[in-house]
């Protein structure tokens, strides 16, 4: 049986978790959240770090129930920690071999050389964990943990202690891993920005509390959720390439139900791409526009309204096809437009950025 | 000028000895007062204290009556066919265990507590049993917690006085350390003779403390 099941529960002085979930045998999982909402102690309780009641089922493999609870060292999982915490006796090639070593030989399903190579620290590896930048360390933290060929992997914010650059150093390694990866990545984070980059299943944590749990899309696309997302507000789209326009250097992103011209970056014909639809860059309109510089113009029905924060703020969801949006609108214009469930609309989008 | 060895001897044997016991109890006491949040924690940690601020004579005149033959645990030593502990080298080292033991444990504690639970953490999630996490993760990082506690363990069983000459007494070759020696010297009057081993003991505590210094300055500076 592929998957996780999971059901915790702790009590910590004022704070309790208290959460059950099923979470996809592959891909990356975000669990996203405010600090304080309890995402770092549901990532411990999965490792065993912290000591939770209840059950944890891994590709039908239990871990935890009841009175039975594998400990940490036993649990074949990676725990990427926010800072990188190489051990300082040790340089990078013996932080890397810490836990490899530690493997049965027909264990070990990540070699060395290929862990080295793969986050390209191949250069570091006879210095000390004192003489790395932080984005050398997080990945060498990174390395380490892929050579104890887990077979759950969890993040705890690998990015939040770095600066911007270690930031935009690192993630293009974490969106390799996503894409390559067989095994499920648990990963913890409070930016919509790792979010749009990485999940493929999004789980929203307030207070201790999961209060979604979903696909990715589907999930941004929710109005009924606290997500504080602020201007970030919108979905993110799986799509395919359709076809290239060499001539003006755009591509058109197949999803479920529509498609959008997005900028060209290579990926050819076929390939996955991910775009991201920010709820103020989505408008809506009864007719449909000629003579206007936007490109994308689709058609859609409404879903779905809800308020938001400020009383003059709307926000919309509409379907295309299969494929959900979110629109940010005036409450104003909501109301001239007479917008209800099931009405056919007009979505102009303004601008949707390509991230991988 | 004849110089007497015996005591020198005997001190530095009786302070190697007292200074690995120190380190085989201390160690896990220190783990455990570093680790726990059990209620004892506070309780034991000041008993370990107490021969801090006890003089050397309230802790003798106690190892003294529980050692004695009518003693509890004279008793039992006797019993198990091993004699009484005082005035023999053994009594000398178990009363200096017990005397030095804040300056084992404590330097350990401290080194123990700085560590955190992250690097064990670590790891664990790197497949090492809780065994395998102290060897390979804990006594690395806390070495220079090791190096202090030996070193003042050591130390201060070398210029211990008070607690030997209640416990052990004036034997030559048996309990006769060296700063009881230098008190006989002084009280003979052969003050050259004084001399040649106090001087000496100042030298030794400087050339080791400075030694401890300039170890763990270096350690301190290759963590950074």
């Amino acid at each position: 049986m592929a998957g996780i099941e999971a059901r915790f529960n702790l009590a910590q002085g004022d704070f309790s978790l208290d959460v059950s979930l099923g979470l996809p045998g592959r891909g990356v999982t975000v669990f996203f959240g405010q600090s304080g909402s309890g995402k770092t102690t549901l990532l411990r309780c999965f490792a065993g770090l912290e000591r939770a009641d209840g059950h944890l089922v891994v590709d039908g493999e239990s871990w935890q129930d009841g009175a039975r609870f594998l400990p940490v060292h036993r649990r074949p999982i990676a725990y990427v920690f926010q800072e990188p915490s190489l051990f300082p006796h040790l340089s990078v090639r013996g932080n890397l071999e810490y836990g490899f070593k530690r493997l049965a030989a027909k264990e070990r399903k990540v070699g060395l050389d290929e862990a080295v190579q793969w986050l390209g620290i191949g250069p570091l590896l006879g210095r000390g964990p004192d003489r790395l930048s932080g984005g050398e360390r997080q990945r060498v933290a990174i390395a380490r943990a892929l050579l104890t060929s887990p077979r759950l992997l969890l993040m705890d914010e690998p990015l939040s202690a770095l600066d911007h650059r270690s930031k935009a150093e690192i993630l293009p390694y974490l969106e390799k891993l996503h894409d390559s990866l067989a095994i499920p990545l648990l990963y913890v984070t409070h930016s919509p920005d790792e979010v749009a980059h990485l999940a493929d299943h999004l789980v929203v944590m307030a207070a201790g509390r999961a209060l979604a749990s979903g696909p990715l899309t589907e999930t941004l696309a929710r109005l009924d959720l606290p997500i504080p997302m602020g201007e970030d507000t919108g979905v993110v789209l799986e799509a395919r390439v359709a076809e290239r326009d060499r001539k003006w250097h755009l591509a058109r992103a197949e999803f479920p139900g529509g498609s959008l011209w997005v900028r060209d970056i290579g990926i050819a014909v076929g390939g996955a791409i991910r775009v991201r639809v920010l709820a103020r860059d989505v408008s809506l309109s009864l007719e449909h526009h000629e003579g206007t510089s936007i490109l994308n113009l689709l058609q859609a029905r409404v879903e779905a309204m809800a308020d938001e924060g400020h009383p003059a703020a709307r926000l919309v969801r509409v379907r295309i096809g299969e494929t959900p949006l979110v629109a940010r609108l005036t409450a104003r214009s909501a109301h001239n437009l007479a917008l209800e469930p099931g009405k056919p609309i007009w979505v102009q989008i303004k601008s949707v950025a390509v991230i991988e | 000028m004849h110089v007497d060895w015996q005591p020198v001897i005997l001190t530095l044997k009786l302070a190697s000895v007292t200074t690995l016991t120190l380190m085989l109890i201390g160690t896990p006491v220190a783990w455990w007062l570093a680790r726990t949040r059990h209620w004892l924690k506070q309780p034991l940690a000041s008993v370990v204290a107490l021969p801090l601020v006890l003089p050397p004579t309230v802790l003798g005149f106690y190892l003294l009556v529980l050692l004695g033959p009518n003693g509890p645990v004279g008793r039992l030593t006797e019993s198990l066919g091993l004699g009484t502990l005082p005035f023999t080298f053994g009594g000398l080292v178990t009363a200096s265990v017990i005397y030095s033991l804040p300056f084992a444990v404590q330097p350990l504690q401290n080194a123990f507590e700085a560590l955190g639970d992250r690097p064990l953490e670590v790891a664990a999630t790197l497949r090492a049993s809780p065994w395998d996490r102290f060897i390979s993760v804990a006594v690395p990082l806390a070495r220079p917690g090791f190096l202090t506690a030996a070193v003042l363990s050591f130390a201060h069983t070398v210029g211990e006085f008070g607690v030997v000459l209640m416990i052990g007494g004036n034997i030559p070759g048996e309990t006769k350390v060296l700063s009881i020696a230098i008190y006989d010297h002084v009280e003979t009057l052969e003050y050259g003779q004084a001399h040649i081993l106090s001087a000496g003991m100042i030298g030794f505590a400087f050339l080791v403390l400075l030694a401890l210094y300039l170890a763990n300055g270096r350690v301190g500076r290759a963590d950074r």
